[in-house]
């Protein structure tokens, strides 16, 4: 990716993990590590710099079985899970009820019953793509995207669920909303909702 | 707006006063790299080579904040200062009172004002930028905002640095997602004269020919890490290059990137300049 940038894909582990891996191997010069979907970035500071990354990872090859053994969050009701208050009275949320075939109450019942982790943070500060929806609910994203989604709404898309952390543009269906801040400069870490969070929806 | 200052004592200063905030004008300074995992992008200015130079002739470190604008910008010095812009090329000292217009270069999109002593606004995660995607950063200039200035040390004369002309082909390198267009895209690309149809500090769209997707690639693609001089093409063909402010991650195809050496100068191209892309197989510095 550029001369001072790679793209990782083809992962045996998810991308979360795989990161957690290589942030393990430390090596110097590499600014960000980014998780996605599929992929990891790196980005270094110089080319050279990405030259001593790509001798990292050829001369360790990241093992499948070291990044699942090495990952701290386990999908549970345990501490460490993070909930997230839920007014389920989003504006989709009777037309999504409709497409997926349930009732609202239905519908509130499977979102608000799994524990999701997210995957990764993109597309905003603090954006988690959360991972673990039920597939009753997968629906793909808006032809036409919202000019303005309110900051908190809380929506799905495909096999995702999401927290809008503030107003933004937006194409995911939106089931409700949450006053809880996903993200917060002044905190440490200021996301809320880092790769490998435990992430449950609670009904309000 | 009052921009906060320092809390503490005697490290700032009265020193600007906007009076017209003119068309995009911030404070910039090196950004905020290593946030992009939790979706925070590196932001600071587009022109690197550019703003960093004028901060060294106005004896500051290449990091202090500068003012980045696209025109229009009008300034008056609360206190004595010392300052430059990208069109004059030394620096001046200004009374109390003294009226300075940043003009734009012709040649060039962005114009920066440095002043001795940086610009001083609130960090948020470590930088004074401001991030014109998320919000993040200072709020953008507007009529009336007041900037305080750090205690500046003396100015160098030394080099004056005189702005070379902008190259008139950018160097790409070939990009991750390269396949997912029709291989005549390479061909295409270098032979094609591009303009700027839109730019902003996020991207810039590019207009000159529509490039064909790949028949085989017909899905979407999920979303992946981007990175500043990254070349996405949408659906629709006219691809967009990735600036300071862009998105950490998009699900568009990143055919090509700009090549390290030439990240400023695409971001100075002006709405309408005609360029062209050379294309480069390999990244630099590969084994």
């Amino acid at each position: 990716m550029g001369d001072t940038a790679l793209l990782i894909e083809d992962l045996d582990v998810s991308p979360a993990a795989w990161t957690q891996r290589f942030s393990q191997l430390a090596p110097p010069g590499v600014i960000d590590v980014v998780p996605a979907a599929t992929t990891v970035l790196i980005r270094c500071s110089n080319a050279s710099d990405l030259t001593q990354v790509r001798r990292a990872l050829s001369a360790q090859r990241v093992d499948a079985d070291d990044c699942v053994a090495s990952t701290p969050i386990e999908l549970g009701d345990g501490p460490g899970v993070v909930e997230i208050p839920t007014r389920y009275d989003g504006i989709d949320l009777q037309w999504a009820a409709e497409q997926c075939a349930l009732t609202v109450d239905e519908l509130v019942a499977v979102h608000s019953g799994a524990t999701y982790r997210a995957e990764f943070i993109g597309f905003a500060p603090g954006f988690a793509y959360l991972a673990g929806l039920d597939d009753r609910l997968h629906l793909p994203r808006r032809q036409t995207p919202r000019i303005s989604v309110p900051a908190g709404s809380v929506a799905i898309s495909a096999a995702y669920t999401a927290v809008y952390p503030r107003a933004s543009p937006g194409g995911w269906h939106l089931l409700g909303s949450t006053e809880l801040a996903m993200f917060t400069p002044e905190r440490e870490p200021p996301a809320l909702l880092p790769a490998g969070t435990a992430v449950r929806f609670v009904p309000l | 707006m009052t921009v906060t200052r320092l809390t503490t004592a005697g490290e700032t200063r009265p020193g600007l006063v906007v009076l017209q905030a003119g068309v995009s004008s911030t404070l910039q300074d090196l950004g905020r790299p290593g946030y992009a995992a939790i979706g925070v992008t590196a932001s600071g200015v587009l022109d690197v080579g550019l703003a960093t130079a004028l901060n060294r002739l106005v004896g500051n470190p290449p990091g202090a904040a500068v003012i980045e604008t696209a025109g229009g910008l009008e300034v008056m010095a609360a206190a004595p200062v010392t300052i430059v812009d990208s069109t004059i090329e030394v620096p001046v000292t200004l009374r109390a009172g003294d009226v300075h217009r940043v003009r734009v270069r012709s040649d060039r999109a962005w114009g920066y004002l440095a002043v001795s002593g940086g610009i001083v606004a609130r960090p948020v995660l470590g930088s004074c930028a401001t991030d014109t995607l998320s919000g993040l950063g200072p709020a953008p200039l507007a009529d009336g905002t007041e900037l305080a200035i750090g205690r500046g040390s003396e100015p160098t004369f030394v080099d004056a640095a005189p702005l070379r002309a902008l190259p008139t082909t950018i160097e790409l390198v070939v990009g991750p997602r390269a396949d997912w267009l029709t291989p005549a895209w390479v061909d295409t690309m270098s032979r094609t004269v591009w303009r700027s149809s839109a730019a902003s500090r996020v991207g810039m769209r590019l207009t000159g020919t529509r490039l064909q997707r790949h028949p085989d690639r017909t899905g979407e693609l999920p979303s992946e890490g981007l990175v500043r001089g990254a070349v996405q093409v949408p659906p629709s063909g006219e691809p967009v290059v990735m600036l300071a402010d862009h998105p950490t991650t998009g699900g568009y195809p990143v055919v090509a990137v700009v090549a390290e050496r030439h990240l400023d100068a695409i971001a100075q191209y002006a709405n309408g300049q005609p360029f062209r892309f050379a294309v480069r197989a390999q990244a630099m510095g590969r084994e």
